[in-house]
């Protein structure tokens, strides 16, 4: 048999389940400390998580997109990213947006039904949460080229998920990657669901990485649960954005412990056992389990650091809830930069309806 | 016999497109063309000819074939500051990109209030009449008529293909930019390549007349015109307009017309139900009422698929179709 190509695909995971290591530490983070911050990060996404399912159940916000369980993840491709690259999310990256510069607020404002939610103050440049699916990969592939064709030391990382990786949008943008040696980097946030329908139903892939191989990027898959692992396969992908080398595909091995939003019910087709399993994965524990015994971290450090998450969320959430709504002729505004007569008649007209009410 | 003004030449519509985008890639340098076969071969209609190798692959860049990733590229590149004119080879291959073009470029401005927007044109070979394949003959304006954000331009001459298409790269919102196939080699007229551009939102009076007013674009603006000849030799006079940009619709041009020969026929080769013309007549009914003294006539396709091209003529406003509307009209009253 003569071989035309071969492929393999690369799974990386530093720390298990249990918080163990199970292999030697990239260079980066082989000082403990060096992961604090970090898990700080996700603690505070956790907490601003749970604190906004809670309005939403409280009838304060619109429907929204937990991220529970993903944090390790989020929080870790935000801690590659610099500044002056570009993120174009799905709509639950929070951990990364956060560490991006976007705010607490703006997130409750863009599921509280208030475009002012994607008009971020921090990352100017980032696109907004992207609910057609997969799509952002593909602007992400855009962004990447006009990097390129400026010669800019720029990269453009997006993230989609399991369900994601079977758009259309998906192959386009890993495939142009792949043709312009783009520096993008496509994260695909493999948690098992897409709504209702599990991972095996997606696709006869064995892995959701090899994907990228069609159109000759990196691949690599990597725990997800461990914040370690996707520094380190966040680090090579980025790397060899910088450096020309060209586009990757990550797939990051993780679980929806929430429902898909909070308009959906998981209970309906997924059983107990399965989430109660995927607990034991918990990105949180396992990183506290591994910080304590490496005396980083303790108990009493959580209590204060936790106290202090609960403050600052709902400093944004107050923020947030104290924002008027806009005015109506907000809907006319900012959808052309000059709006034609016909428009700011219809405008008139709404400022005039709204005076008679 | 050798030429010996300086004059320019006199160019086709298609040369105007490629005389458009030439001026403009030379003006700024953020403008990038983009597409299938638009680089080395200039384009299956020869709109990017001289193209590449006057800029480079920097700058026309051939795409990998799949008009899915034309539309986000561009939007992904337009929204990172840059200004991509792409194209869509033909108008039956752009349904893929509908998607970002409604979903990402007609509201990223408004999405993000404004904090990120979309500077692009999609130039789109657009209508039937040429033998073309299937997919190859589609009057599909209206399916992007309807979406608020856009602008929607459909020149009928070398000057105002040339002066639009300026227009149309340099509005800082996305342009779709239809380009009538039909008449790309009609005819030639001077169009000096002084980078003017043309108003994006007026209608243009191609013909004066006060019996009737005829509103068209694209190729049929050819027909229209035709007929407007063969009807003055009845003693007709009809004055036709260009609509030119379909959205934003300048109305008042239309309006003031109909004031003055209180009668009105829409030509356009797209389907009759919703078609753009529906949208001009409702707003006849709504604002002219009381200026029109017969009922508003449509020359439209028919309600079905353009044929295969046997049949395609057959299915598209003629001269004769457009003559006896117009004398509906005027036995209306």
């Amino acid at each position: 048999m003569t071989v035309a190509a071969q492929f393999e695909i690369e799974y990386l995971q530093y720390l298990g389940p249990d918080g163990k290591l199970a292999g030697k530490l990239p260079p980066a983070v082989a000082d403990a400390k060096a992961l604090l911050p970090r898990f700080k990060q996700m603690l505070f996404v956790r907490t601003f998580d749970t604190k906004s399912i809670a309005l939403q159940r409280t009838g304060k916000l619109g429907t929204y997109a937990a991220c529970l369980g993903h944090e390790a993840t989020h929080v870790g491709i935000g801690a590659s990213m610099r500044p002056e690259d570009v993120f174009a999310p799905s709509y639950r990256e929070y951990g990364a947006q956060f560490m991006r510069g976007v705010k607490p607020r703006e997130v409750l404002m863009y599921w509280g039904g208030d475009e002012r939610g994607n008009d971020f103050e921090g990352p100017k440049n980032d696109y907004p949460w992207c609910v057609p699916i997969a799509t952002q990969c593909l602007l992400a592939a855009g962004a990447a080229l006009a990097f390129k064709l400026r010669k800019e030391d720029r990269i453009a990382v997006s993230c989609c998920g399991d369900g994601g990786s079977s758009k259309t949008d998906f192959y386009a943008a890993l495939n142009s990657a792949g043709a312009y040696t783009l520096p993008l980097v496509l994260c695909v946030i493999n948690n098992g669901w897409a709504i209702s329908v599990p991972r095996s139903a997606q696709t006869g892939a064995k892995t959701l990485a090899q994907k990228g191989i069609a159109g000759g990027l990196h691949c690599l898959q990597v725990d997800g649960n461990d914040l370690i692992a996707v520094l380190e396969g966040m680090r090579r992908a980025v790397e060899r954005a910088r450096s020309g080398e060209g586009g990757s595909v990550i797939e990051f091995m993780t679980y929806r412990l929430h429902d898909h939003t909070t308009a959906d019910d998981a209970r309906r087709y997924r059983g107990e056992q399965e989430v109660k399993d995927a607990w034991e994965r918990d990105p949180m524990t396992r990183l506290r389990t591994y910080l304590t015994s490496q005396k980083a971290w303790d108990e009493a450090q959580e209590k204060v650091w936790l106290e202090e998450c609960g403050k600052l969320v709902d400093v944004e959430i107050n923020a947030y809830l104290e924002t008027p709504v806009q005015p109506v002729e907000a809907m006319f505004d900012h959808l052309y930069a000059d709006p034609p007569p016909d428009l700011l008649e219809q405008r008139a007209a709404a400022i005039a309806l709204e005076k008679r009410a | 016999m050798s030429d010996t003004s300086n004059a320019p030449a006199a160019i086709t519509l298609i040369e105007a497109i490629t005389q458009a985008l030439a001026y403009e890639m030379r003006n700024d340098e953020s403008v990038v063309v983009l597409g299938e076969d638009v680089g080395v071969n200039g384009g299956v209609f020869r709109a990017t000819a001289g193209l590449h190798a006057t800029f480079g692959s920097q700058r026309v860049l051939d795409t990998p074939l799949d008009e899915t990733t034309i539309a986000g590229l561009t939007v992904g590149m337009a929204s990172q500051g840059m200004k991509p004119v792409a194209e869509a080879q033909f108008d039956g291959f752009m349904y893929p990109m509908v998607d970002f073009i409604v979903c990402h470029a007609a509201r990223m401005r408004y999405r993000t209030r404004g904090r990120l927007h979309c500077p692009m044109v999609l130039r789109v070979p657009w209508g039937g009449g040429i033998r073309a394949p299937e997919h190859h003959s589609e009057a599909n304006e209206s399916i992007f008529t309807n979406v608020p954000g856009l602008r929607v331009v459909l020149p009928s001459s070398p000057a105002r293909a040339y002066g639009l298409l300026l227009a149309a790269i340099r509005d800082p919102d996305p342009v779709i930019f239809f380009e009538p196939k039909r008449i790309y080699r009609q005819y030639k007229e001077v169009v000096p390549d002084d980078g003017e551009a043309l108003p994006l939102d007026v209608c243009y009076v191609l013909r004066d007349g006060s019996d009737v007013t005829l509103v068209t674009w694209g190729a049929q603006v050819k027909e229209t015109l035709e007929a407007a000849e063969k009807l003055a030799e009845d003693g007709i006079s009809t004055e036709v307009i260009d609509v030119a940009t379909l959205r934003p619709l300048d109305f008042a041009t239309i309006a003031e017309s109909v004031s003055k020969t209180g009668r009105c026929v829409i030509v356009h080769e797209a389907p009759k139900t919703a078609g753009f013309g529906a949208e001009i007549a409702a707003r006849l009914a709504e604002e002219s009422m009381y200026d029109l003294v017969a009922p508003v006539q449509r020359v439209t396709g028919y309600d079905t698929h353009i044929p295969l091209f046997r049949l395609e003529m057959k299915y598209l406003p003629s001269v004769e179709k457009i003559v006896a509307a117009v004398k509906r009209t005027l036995a209306a009253s």
